[in-house]
Order: structure tokens, then C-alpha cells, then sequence
């Protein structure tokens, strides 16, 4: 809401510097987006009026002119062409600065003096929005458009000497949005006395009923509808001071009779409209629902078809207006416009915001009507208007309003309790002081012990006791109210044990040389094909959003890894050529679809590396985070899956259920991310993870006796696993065996094709006694013949 | 006998002083103190000697040995001081070479300011609730006293799942669930991800992140809202930050308010990062609005609270003077590696 200070004082009367107004009104609650303090920049500008004109004797290009400034009469040379005698002209005087710095000086021109500088809009740093339609902004002279006093400061006469504060209006406070509401504000903010603007209309000609007729149709989505008739009227332009402040609140000037309706919403809040009577069928004006497909060609000259919920201004055939939304082309005012009819009403802002929303119109005046009207200001503003038309000599007011009004708008009465206020606050207002603040803001306060509060007609925001006190604590002031820690009860404050574990494994991931990553929820229903799943695979079964903002952000995950070979994919072509990266979010699955109740949000982990890494990196990075989590009975075998390469895919298993996949990924779904470099992914669930995390140590005492290490080769085919002769080990050795180590694969020229040696190195120890040679070599011995049973191991000298 | 024993004490003490090497000084040892070492063979010969000469010159003897014997020792010393000496000497590095560094990861930006708040929060004594992303339009609206025509629900805000269950907006459907499922005294913060049908440019994304909180108990004033909050900034940003509390609206608070904190890139002297007004809007607040506490079975008449909401994503922005949002979520790097 542009709001010109200037204008704001003819309505409260403030000396108030403008930061000190700023900041205490926004402290009130009507925050300040922004001041404009207008002409800054310009410095010793005037109005002159041009005397003569004549060509320049040694230019034909440039004229000499004399130009009547007040005190003197200056010559000036210029080369614009669109100047006539007698044209009112902005002067720069000598020594003068224009807005963008330069200064002017008076000097010769092709030898004749020049003292000074004929203006055009450009060079007033002017810009076309705050001009008429028509003017030339850069090579014209800006042709005043009415006479001024010879020598006035061009700021007064532009309207220059203002300034325009914005204000960003909540949408609970629609009465905020008008010159009054802010002067309201202002009054109770500062405490002054407001100053209504007069509506006294003197027309006593004839009788508005000879003119013509009203009907309320749908009075459920009209409230109250207002018409008033102006006859004899006279289009032309309004008078400079109205063109100057609907500029600066940000609408154009049009008309007198547009701009008085524009100049009466901006001022009480309430929008208007005008009809050219003559245009009007049957001399009837009724308020109706539009008939389904019926059509309307509004002002801005586009046909639109309604549907029977809209509601329509109409005469006795044909809609002339979308209530509330925009006029009708053909009731439109034009220049030769002699009898007007003036609407002011009050239509059902919900209804108004479903049509605006249907025909895709938002206009000024809906804008305001979707928020919520006072049907009190109705016939407040149409006198105002009819004040301002007598005043602008725009027309002459016929005596008489049609007002339909059915029900009449009661004033919410209320209670408030002091102390309540008091006591929600944390404050110690005395009531007194809670009188005054309600009343500077218009409401009727009465008694002493529980207060009945009258609340006023534009407040439907106020409906119960916290509102009050809201508008009590924001004049008051939000800074006088105390802070103070709380004393009540005590609260034992942290994190629970799958808050405490996701830190604790994230603490391992960066110590580890992972980064964490943060990747979008949704994504492309595309991304299973993507990633190689079959047609079959449940994950597929998505839940869709039913009005994404596009294709690709449409379904919700039901895995990230697509999200981390995008991160890798781009990381990688921007020439990034390792990484290693997680994430612990979640994935969005769903029993079945359409979704009937929650879904099942599971917190998942996701690894992702490449670079100088393989598939052991991968799985040693998981082994950490096990170790962290005191997570040892888990398994990794192998096992397959399409997103994954067919001999590097594996599952990890803890307590036998299976937790996620490990794996390199398929060169088909590397290609499909444009990955020309190895990468290595695992995703687990996070949820089972945290379950069988055991945050229980218990220490374990020093070994007492020494440990003896035997290495053993054995020669196994290649399908033997490594976890098949570890287990063999572990399970012949028993208790005796402390630590088995892999340290060697070897295949090669000694070894037979489709074979291999594999080195350990088997720890011995006992927790009872110092083991002998015999011991140890008992039950070496017992391993190796398992060994060669079991798996065929031949052991290598 | 007496001489040659003279002979060896001399002889020795000249070789051990001459000595050079470590070897060399046990070659002497074997010379004079080995099994046929010279001294040895001479005191095997001491059965030739007279009764009265024998006690004599075996002590003169035992005298000599055990002088040989502590004189290698010393040598013996010296020669490893020596050697130590030479090799510290020879081991010189240059110090301001590179280091080996371990490579460390770190948590994500807004991990790490999440977690920054969490334990502001955590040591005022509340705890951590965390709720579902797709929810029922219910918790997200209606139970927080939004109108059913409030703007907020179009199709062009918030997304929809069905027409029961869309993308929470905000984290505060979970303050609800949580008032459903505790009594008071409640304390606690409420941080996740939110969506909203933004399209992603430098200041909006459609997921970003936030941290609201919730406190209900028994005489809660906007006194205690003003000084919780005051000291959560205080502790963000240092004890000389400020605070201002601006009256605002919310459906679901009443009185309400927006807090500014003074902005701590320019000590509230005006800079670029806070557009020269010296202050950065950092949360809104308010009283918790009647309605949703009896909404939720909690008499607004014995019970109030206060509630508060921030930005995640916009915090992380301003405290690392970060300037484009997309940053966050495309993951480069060398964008994650400098946290």
C-alpha cells in the first residue's frame, strides 16, 4: 500500500520526522517496505512560462527563447522543436543540479548567451509511468500541463516535495489498505486526533428514482449495493493535485469521473465503479448471478464467459460487470459521457476470490474485495465521491441514493478481562491505560472490572478476547513488554536414542572423509528406468504429487539413489574426479496407492563414492560405522540386483534381515547419468540400523597371555569365498583363535587357471594359559584338515 | 710379572684412547680381557708366583682388569654419543613441506546450523520431535485456525497427494500432533523439511527446511516468549546481539509477532548483507491462538503458550554469507568441503 505522506496529513495532523514515523509505525504493526523521498536530486529547477521564440541567427537548428521566470526574464537557448508560446516549462536555473549530477551553467551558444536549460521529463529523472500517456521523454521539453506561479520550485509543482512510504499490509488487516486506515493508525501510534474528509454533497436536482431502479438479486453474495446518479457531466482531465497523488499511490490518471472513483478506493478503502447511464438497458441496474455460459466484454476489451456462481452487475438484458472484479466495455465512460451512475457496494469476498481465480482477473478493486469489506464505509465513500465531483465541477449530483442494505451490520460487543491481559502478556497495564489504547484505535470501551468492548464495523479481524489484546500489546508496544526467561516446570531437555545415533554416525561418516549431502524429495517418475528396475519391482509404486511444478519433481523418492548418481554426475563433470559423499534422509513408501493415511517416511542412508576407490572401500566405510554402532553380527554376502554390476553387488544382513545393497553400479546406469568413471553406492535403512545399535560398552579386559600368529597359504577354486574359509577357521579354531587376518591373493603363473592361493595369518590365544607349541599345533592342524574337506584347500608350502 | 702388568695397563689405556670404532674397541677387549686375552693368560700364570707375591699381584691384577674394564665401558659410551650425534645431524628435513593430511568429510551446511539451534534449545530443556512430510490437510491447516478459504491451501501454494493429504508447508502440523499426544509442560522444537509450489531460484526453493518450536505450560507469557527468544539469539549470534519484536499475523498465534536480530556481519552499523538497516528479520512468533489449543483438548484457560518458526535454509544463508540457495541442494564439492 503506497501511501504519499502529504496526502496522509490532510487526515492526521503529524510533524513527525519521516524515520521516527517509519519506525513507530512499524513497530505498531504496518510494517514499512520502503520510503521514496521524491526529488531528492533536484536543486534550483522553476517554472517558466515561454514569452518568445525565435530561430537562433547562426543556427537553424536551435531556438532562442525568452522566458519569464518570475523575477527576471532569461534567454535560453534549446534545441527541442516542441515548444510553443506561452507554454509553462521547467527552467534550470544557473548553478542548478539535475538529478543525474549535472550541473548547469549559463554559457554562449554558437555566440548568444544562454542562461539556463529548458527541462524535458528525462532529464527531471521522470519516468513514464508518472506522466500522461503521450508525453515525449527525451527530446520534447516537458510542456507543463496547467499554469503555475512563475518561479515556483519545480519540486512543489511536481509534487516532488513528498514522500511515498510503502507499507506491507497483513492480510487480516483489509482496513489498512486505504489512505484512512493508515491515518488511523498513525492516530492511534502517536496519539492524534484523525480528521474525516468532508462528504457533504450539496445537489438537491432532481430525484434519483426519475434516473433508475435497483435490484438485489443474490443479496447472499451482496451484501449491501449503493448507486447514486450524477447528471450534466463533464469528462476531462482531473486537476493536477488529484493526477499527483493518484501517481504516487501508483495508479495513472484517466478522467476526472475515473480517477475521482479511483481516488475515493485508495482513500477509504472502498472501490467503485462508474457506468455511463445512457448505456444501460431498461434504466435498471440488478445484481445477479450470471446465467452459466452467459458472456461479458470487459474494460480491457477481452469476451469472457461465467458460470452461474459469478456473481454479475446487469441491467434489464445483459451483464455490464463482474461484481467486484472489472466493468463492462460497453458501460465504460467516455468523453462524451453524460450521465453517469455511481456503484459502491459490498460483495462476498469469498465468492469474488473464486471468480477472480476462475477467469484468471486480479484487479485493484478485487484485490481489495477478497480481503473483506466494511459495509459501514459503503455510503461514506459514494458522498465522498459526490463531494468530490461537485468540488472538481466534474458534474452535477442528483438528489438521493438507492441503498440496498437488508441486514444491517451489528457492532460485535465483546468482554475483556484485564488481568487476562496482564497475565497472558507478562505485563502490568493498568486499565486505565487499556481504555485509552482501545479507544484511540475506535473502540467503545465501558466498565471497570470485566470491560464491554464495542468493536468497530472495519474490524471483523477482532472476533475474540486475544485479539484485543493483541491490539493492546502492539500500541502499547511490543518493546515495553518485558523479557523473562521462564520459571515454570522443569523440562529435561535432548535427543532420544535415533536422534543420538544419526549424530553419532554422522560424526563417523566425516571422520571417515564423506560429505553430507541434502538432495530433493521428489523426482522423476523417469528415475526407475534410470536406474535399471525391472517393470515389476514394488518400488516403483511412487506417490505421485497431483500438481508438481513439473515432470521431473512429480513422485515422491522411494530411494535416493538416483539422487546420488545425479550429485556424482555433476560433481564428476565439473571435473571434481573423487568423492565421497552420504546422506541421512528419507524415502516415501506407501502400502498401497492412492494414499488413504500417512505414508511410511523411512530414514535411509545413502553411501556414494568414486575415484580412487572400489567396491572395498565402499564396504570398509560400513564396517566403521558398524564398529561405531557396536553393530558385530552383521553379515555381507553376495547377492544381485539390476541397478547394481552382476559380480559386485552384495547385501548387507544384520541378525539375518537384510538392511540395504552394496555394490558397484551397472555400466547401463552409469551411462543413463553420463558416469564414465567406476562409482560404488550403498543404500540402508537407516530405521533397522538404529534398532540394533547397541550404545551399551561394556570393557573388556586385557588379554593375559601372549598371542602366537601362524600364516597359512591354502590354494582354493575361485568360487570359494572369503567368508567360507574365515568361517571354517573361526569355527575349528573356537575360542582359541583370536583374529583371523586376509592379508594375500594370489593368482598366477604357480597356481592352476580357475584357482587361487589365499594367504591368513591366524592369531592363537588362550584366555587361561600360555599356549604350547602342541596346543597351537593341535588345532591348526584341525583347521586345515577342515579346511581341505570343506573347500578342497590344498595347502601351499 | 709385575712389569709386564705395567706393560698391559699401558698398552691398553694408549689402544682404548686410540680407538675409532665401536669394533675395533671389542677387538682391544678380546686383546687384553677375552678368553686368550693377554691379561687373562698372565693371571693363569700366577701359580708360578711365591705364596707372599701371589695376593700381591693378583690384586695389582685385578686392579688393572677392572681399570681396562671401565675404561672400554666409558670409550664404549662415548663412541655411541658420538655416533648418535652424527646421525641426528645427518637427518635433516625440511619442515615446511606439505603434511600427509587425512582426508575428512564434514555434515552439510544446514546439518550443522540445525544442530546449532538444536543445542541452543536442548540446554533451555526442550527436546526434539520430529513429524511426517506428507500430511493431512488437517494438521496443516485447520487444526492451525486457517480459514478454508485462506490462500495458503490454493493449488498454487502447497502441494497435494490427495485432497486429504499434501507436502506439510510448515513444520507446525507436528506441534499439533505433539499437543494431541503430550500435556503440558511441552517444550520442544520441531525442525524438518517443508514444501511449497515455489520454483527454485537464489532465495526460493519448493523443499526447503525449518525449525520451529512450541512451549505450553501454565502462566507462559509474551514476557517469556520475548526473553526465550532473546537469549536463543544472543547465543546464535553473540551476547551483543539485539533483539526486536515487531507486531505481525498468523492464523495460528495471536498476539503475533516478527523478531529482528541486529545483523551480525556489520554489528547493526548497516551493510550489504542486511540491506543497510542494520537488523535481519530472523522468526516469526506469537501467543499460541486459543483455538488450536482447544483444538488439541488443552483449556486455554488454565493453559497458554507460545510458539516460534525460522527459516533453516535462510539462517544457514546469513550466517555463511552463502547468496545463492541452489547451492544448498546441487551438492558440489567444493561447496560442501568449505563447512
Amino acid at each position: 500500500m503506497l501511501v504519499p505522506i502529504k496526502w496522509l496529513k490532510d487526515y492526521v495532523d503529524m510533524d513527525i520526522d519521516i524515520k521516527e514515523f517509519v519506525d513507530a509505525m512499524t513497530m505498531s504493526g504496518s510494517k514499512v517496505e520502503s520510503v521514496e523521498e521524491m526529488g531528492q536530486n533536484i536543486n534550483k529547477i522553476v517554472v517558466g512560462k515561454i514569452l518568445e521564440i525565435v530561430t537562433h541567427p547562426n543556427a537553424d537548428s536551435l531556438l532562442v527563447t525568452k522566458v519569464d521566470v518570475g523575477e527576471e526574464v532569461l534567454q535560453i537557448i534549446t534545441g527541442a522543436t516542441n515548444i510553443r508560446v506561452n507554454d509553462f516549462v521547467p527552467v534550470a536555473l544557473h548553478g542548478s543540479t539535475l538529478p543525474n549530477g549535472t550541473k548547469i551553467k549559463r554559457g554562449k551558444l554558437r555566440g548568444l548567451e544562454s542562461n539556463g536549460m529548458l527541462c524535458s521529463p528525462d532529464e527531471l529523472g521522470l519516468d513514464a509511468e508518472s506522466l500522461p500517456e503521450g508525453v515525449d521523454m527525451v527530446d520534447g521539453i516537458y510542456i507543463l500541463p496547467h499554469e503555475y506561479p512563475l518561479g515556483q520550485d519545480i519540486k512543489e509543482v511536481l509534487g516532488f516535495d513528498d514522500k511515498i512510504v510503502e507499507f506491507e499490509i497483513t492480510n487480516n488487516r483489509p482496513d489498512c489498505l486505504s489512505i484512512l486506515g493508515i491515518a488511523r493508525e498513525a492516530a492511534a501510534t502517536f496519539g492524534l486526533k484523525m480528521k474525516y474528509p468532508s462528504i457533504e454533497v450539496s445537489g438537491k436536482e432532481g430525484y434519483i428514482s426519475d434516473y433508475i431502479s435497483v435490484s438485489v438479486q443474490d443479496t447472499d453474495l451482496c451484501p449491501r449495493f449503493a448507486v447514486r446518479i450524477i447528471k450534466n457531466v463533464e469528462v476531462k482531465d482531473s486537476p493536477a493535485w488529484m493526477q499527483d497523488r493518484l501517481l504516487k499511490a501508483g495508479i495513472r490518471p484517466i478522467n476526472n469521473i475515473v480517477d475521482i472513483t479511483n481516488y475515493v478506493m485508495l482513500e477509504t478503502g472502498q472501490p467503485m465503479h462508474a457506468y455511463d447511464l445512457n448505456m444501460l438497458e431498461g434504466k435498471k441496474i440488478i445484481v445477479r448471478r450470471a446465467k452459466e455460459n452467459e458472456k461479458i466484454v470487459t474494460l480491457d476489451e477481452a469476451e469472457r464467459t461465467l458460470d452461474n456462481e459469478t456473481l454479475v452487475i446487469a441491467d434489464a438484458n445483459k451483464a455490464i460487470g463482474i461484481a467486484g472484479i472489472m466493468g463492462g466495455y460497453n458501460s465504460e465512460i467516455k468523453d462524451d459521457t453524460k450521465t453517469i451512475a455511481l456503484e459502491s457496494a459490498v460483495f462476498n469476498s469469498i465468492n469474488v476470490r473464486l471468480s477472480s481465480k476462475k477467469l484468471g482477473l486480479r484487479t485493484e478493486a478485487s484485490s481489495r474485495f477478497e480481503k473483506g469489506l466494511d459495509v459501514e464505509t459503503v455510503q461514506f465513500a459514494i458522498d465522498r465521491a459526490c463531494h468530490l465531483v461537485e468540488l472538481l465541477q466534474a458534474g452535477e449530483v442528483v438528489e438521493g441514493m438507492i441503498d440496498i442494505y437488508p441486514v444491517r451490520k451489528e457492532k460485535r460487543v465483546m468482554e475483556l478481562r484485564p488481568d487476562r491481559v496482564n497475565q497472558l502478556l507478562g505485563t502490568d497495564i493498568p486499565v486505565s491505560r487499556i481504555k485509552q489504547v482501545l479507544e484511540s484505535l475506535e473502540f467503545e470501551v465501558t466498565g471497570d472490572e470485566i470491560l464491554k468492548v464495542i468493536v468497530p464495523t472495519f474490524r471483523d479481524d477482532v472476533t475474540i478476547e486475544a485479539d484485543l489484546i493483541e491490539e493492546i500489546a502492539r500500541i502499547y508496544g511490543y518493546e515495553n513488554i518485558p523479557g523473562k526467561l521462564m520459571d515454570t516446570t522443569f523440562t529435561q531437555g535432548g535427543r532420544n536414542t535415533k536422534q543420538k545415533i544419526r549424530e553419532m554416525v554422522r560424526a563417523n561418516l566425516a571422520a571417515q572423509g564423506l560429505y553430507e549431502t541434502y538432495t530433493y524429495s521428489f523426482v522423476s517418475p523417469s528415475v526407475f528406468n534410470q536406474i535399471n528396475y525391472k517393470a515389476n519391482n514394488p518400488l516403483r509404486k511412487a506417490i505421485k504429487i497431483i500438481n508438481p511444478l513439473g515432470e521431473d519433481q512429480s513422485i515422491m523418492r522411494t530411494t535416493i539413489i538416483p539422487n546420488m548418481l545425479e550429485v556424482i554426475s555433476r560433481n564428476y563433470n565439473r571435473k571434481i574426479s573423487e568423492a565421497m559423499f552420504y546422506e541421512l534422509s528419507k524415502v516415501y513408501l506407501a502400502e498401497e496407492l492412492p494414499l488413504k493415511d500417512l505414508a511410511y517416511e523411512r530414514d535411509t542412508l545413502i553411501i556414494g563414492i568414486y575415484g580412487d576407490v572400489d567396491f572395498y572401500d565402499l564396504k570398509g566405510i560400513i564396517e566403521n560405522v558398524m564398529a561405531e554402532l557396536n553393530i558385530s553380527s552383521y553379515r555381507v554376502l553376495p547377492s544381485n540386483h539390476e541397478t547394481f554390476h552382476p559380480g559386485r553387488t552384495a547385501e548387507l544382513l544384520i541378525n539375518n534381515k537384510r538392511i540395504g545393497y552394496l555394490g558397484e553400479i551397472h555400466p547401463d546406469v552409469l551411462d543413463n547419468y553420463d558416469i564414465p568413471t567406476r562409482v560404488y553406492i550403498a543404500e540402508l535403512d537407516f530405521e533397522e540400523i538404529a534398532i540394533q545399535s547397541n550404545l551399551d560398552i561394556k570393557y573388556k579386559p586385557l588379554p593375559k597371555y601372549p598371542s602366537i600368529e601362524r600364516d597359512i597359504a591354502v590354494v582354493v577354486a575361485e568360487e570359494i569365498t572369503a567368508a567360507q574359509v574365515e568361517e571354517i577357521i573361526r569355527n575349528k579354531g573356537g575360542k582359541l583363535v583370536s583374529d583371523v587376518k586376509l592379508f594375500d591373493i594370489y593368482r598366477g603363473s604357480q597356481i592352476e587357471e580357475g584357482y587361487k592361493s589365499m594367504a591368513y595369518s591366524i592369531v592363537y590365544r588362550s584366555d587361561e594359559k600360555t599356549l604350547s607349541e602342541d596346543d597351537i599345533t593341535k588345532v591348526h592342524n584341525k583347521i586345515l584338515n577342515s579346511l581341505a574337506n570343506q573347500v578342497g584347500a590344498i595347502l601351499r608350502s | 710379572m709385575r712389569e709386564k702388568l705395567e706393560k698391559i695397563k699401558s698398552e691398553s689405556i694408549i689402544e682404548i684412547d686410540n680407538v675409532e670404532s665401536a669394533q675395533q674397541l671389542e677387538e682391544i677387549r678380546v686383546k687384553y680381557l677375552g678368553k686368550k686375552g693377554q691379561l687373562t693368560q698372565l693371571l693363569r700364570g700366577m701359580g708360578q708366583l711365591s705364596p707372599q707375591e701371589r695376593p700381591i699381584i693378583g690384586q695389582f691384577a685385578n686392579e688393572i682388569r677392572d681399570l681396562i674394564t671401565e675404561k672400554i665401558e666409558q670409550t664404549a659410551y662415548c663412541l655411541k654419543r658420538k655416533d648418535l650425534e652424527k646421525r641426528l645431524r645427518s637427518e635433516f628435513i625440511d619442515v615446511t613441506m606439505p603434511g600427509r593430511k587425512k582426508k575428512l568429510g564434514n555434515k552439510h551446511p544446514l546439518t550443522k546450523v540445525l544442530n546449532e539451534i538444536e543445542d541452543i534449545f536442548i540446554g533451555m530443556g526442550f527436546s526434539i520431535v520430529e513429524g511426517p512430510e506428507i500430511e493431512k490437510a488437517y494438521y496443516n491447516f485447520d487444526a492451525l485456525n486457517h480459514s478454508k478459504y485462506h490462500p495458503a491451501r490454493d493449488m498454487q501454494d502447497t502441494f497435494y497427494i490427495t485432497e486429504e493429504l499434501l507436502l506439510r508447508t510448515q513444520t507446525s502440523p507436528n506441534q499439533v500432533r505433539t499437543m494431541e499426544r503430550q500435556k503440558p509442560p511441552i517444550r520442544v522444537i520441531v525442525p524438518g523439511r517443508v514444501y511449497r509450489a515455489d520454483e527454485i531460484d537464489a532465495t526460493h526453493s519448493p523443499m526447503f527446511h525449518q525449525i520451529e518450536g512450541l512451549v505450553v505450560d501454565k502462566g507462559i507469557t509474551m514476557a517469556n516468549l520475548k526473553g526465550t527468544l532473546d537469549v536463543f539469539a544472543k547465543k546464535l549470534y553473540g551476547e551483543q546481539t539485539q533483539t526486536k519484536f515487531r507486531p505481525h499475523h498468523f492464523p495460528f498465534t495471536e498476539p503475533s509477532a516478527e523478531m529482528d536480530c541486529t545483523c551480525s556481519a556489520c554489528g547493526g552499523e548497516g551493510c550489504r548483507i542486511c540491506k543497510n538497516t542494520g537488523w535481519i528479520e530472523i522468526l516469526g512468533a506469537g501467543m499460541v491462538h486459543p483455538n488450536v489449543l482447544a483444538n488439541c483438548g488443552i483449556d486455554p484457560e488454565v493453559y497458554s503458550g507460545f510458539a516460534f518458526g525460522m527459516g533453516l535454509d535462510r539462517i544457514a544463508m546469513l550466517k555463511y554469507d552463502i547468496t545463492d540457495l541452489r547451492l544448498m541442494f546441487e551438492n558440489d564439492k567444493r561447496f560442501l568441503e568449505q563447512f
